[in-house]
């Protein structure tokens, strides 16, 4: 079966390179499955979470405002912020939600709220 | 005749001191250049990405953006000028604070008013001593700049560019900054960032012709989310180059400070070795002298 190659780049270091079966990526529309042989995709990803299913565990990862391009079975995902799911700081994640809460409603914090729960989600620690 | 020597001495001791100084700063820019070097290289497959993804955009909707729209009236311009905080780099600053002279001078020709926005410490002295004014300034990261920094800045020039004329606006962002070619060479660089340069070419771009891509959600929402994201990426390009460039600079200047206080320890070494052979010779010939003279003394009285 054809395989995708998927990269997970960040804006300073690339996180992960390497072979999978399905990307799953939520963009601004919704959860968007990608299979080997998808269309040349060009996607917005706001705060959220990246699946990417290899042939044993699946790979979840936080990106943080982002976009997803695909051409030839080639997926690249690349973030301001992109964290693997097992090097989240789930605690630190915790705080800024609290943080961000007391601190008021405004544009910030909302912002905040958002970046921390999107790596809670892919930690798999959802709020 | 004593006093000569011992200055000698002093000063021969105190440089040797800051040699040693020296010699520390020349081991730890040559540290640091590997590390920002390996910086440059980590960030450039998402530079990279980014710069495909703009592309093939541009290429497949017709652009009519703001950010890469050309005015006809334009009057007036930013200009990002990148610096590093602290001095000892020989003439890294001054080289390019020379470069945003001269850009700043052709604009003022063109008819464009310039409003600066400065990093690095240097630089914000640089304007001030000159009493001029300054559109923004960020100093403490000038030898390790992080994407968050970049941002900072990419966000206060996109404001500054989406903003009407009247309120301060620019129409045109340029950026100033010193290029790493390599550990010899480093070119002091002016690119323009605002608005992006459309170029309508036959060629094949790198890596093939673009897919025809479908876009999520549509080609001028990706453009609107891309196109900040590629300023920020250029700025933390520029950013990243200045520091590995600055480093550098500060390597070759203490190296050459190094071998000039080498210089300086051995020519003064032979001074104050021939003070002190004049010395000895001096001593011999009062001995010599006063052993006469008591010779003459008793033989007169005999």
């Amino acid at each position: 079966m054809a395989e995708l190659h998927v990269e997970l780049v960040a804006a300073d270091h690339e996180v992960w390179s390497g072979e999978a079966t399905m990307v799953i990526a939520t963009t601004v529309d919704g959860d968007l499955g990608i299979l080997p042989g998808h269309a040349p995709l060009l996607g917005v990803l706001p705060n959220g979470t990246v699946q990417i299913r290899t042939g044993s565990q699946p790979l979840v990862a936080a990106v943080l405002g982002g976009f997803i391009s695909m051409a030839d079975d080639r997926v690249s995902i690349l973030a301001e912020v992109a964290e693997l799911a097992d090097e989240i700081d789930v605690e630190g994640a915790r705080r800024d939600i609290e943080q961000a809460r007391t601190s008021g409603d405004d544009e910030e914090s909302r912002a905040t709220v958002q970046r921390a729960e999107a790596r809670l989600r892919a930690a798999g620690q959802a709020p | 005749m004593a006093g000569q020597l011992r200055v000698y001495r002093r000063r021969i001791r105190s440089i040797q001191a800051t040699k040693k100084i020296m010699r520390a700063m020349e081991l730890i820019a040559a540290s640091r250049i590997i590390k920002a070097q390996q910086r440059v290289a980590q960030s450039t497959p998402y530079a990279e990405e980014i710069t495909r993804a703009v592309s093939a955009v541009a290429s497949y909707s017709d652009v009519d953006h703001p950010l890469t729209r050309e005015k006809e009236q334009r009057e007036h311009a930013a200009m990002l000028l990148v610096t590093s905080d602290r001095g000892f780099a020989g003439a890294y600053n001054s080289s390019a604070i020379r470069e945003a002279e001269r850009l700043s001078e052709l604009l003022r020709s063109e008819g464009k008013q310039v409003s600066p926005y400065l990093v690095g410490r240097k630089a914000i002295a640089f304007y001030r001593f000159r009493g001029r004014e300054v559109a923004g300034e960020w100093t403490g990261f000038s030898d390790s700049p992080a994407y968050q920094d970049a941002k900072e800045v990419a966000d206060a020039l996109m404001q500054a560019f989406t903003r009407a004329p009247e309120e301060g606006g620019v129409d045109e962002i340029h950026i100033v900054y010193t290029q790493f070619v390599n550990m010899a060479v480093q070119r002091p660089t002016v690119r323009r960032l605002l608005p992006l340069e459309v170029e309508e070419t036959e060629e094949e771009p790198a890596g093939g012709t673009f897919p025809l891509y479908e876009f999520e959600p549509s080609a001028e929402g990706v453009l609107d989310s891309l196109l900040p994201r590629y300023i920020e990426s250029r700025i933390y390009n520029a950013l990243l180059q200045a520091a590995a460039s600055e480093h550098a600079a500060r390597r070759r200047a203490m190296k050459s400070a190094g071998d000039n206080a080498d210089d300086l320890i051995r020519s003064l070494s032979r001074a104050a070795n021939a003070a002190r052979q004049a010395e000895i010779t001096q001593e011999i010939s009062e001995i010599v002298g006063g052993a006469n003279a008591l010779a003459g003394a008793s033989s007169g009285s005999e």
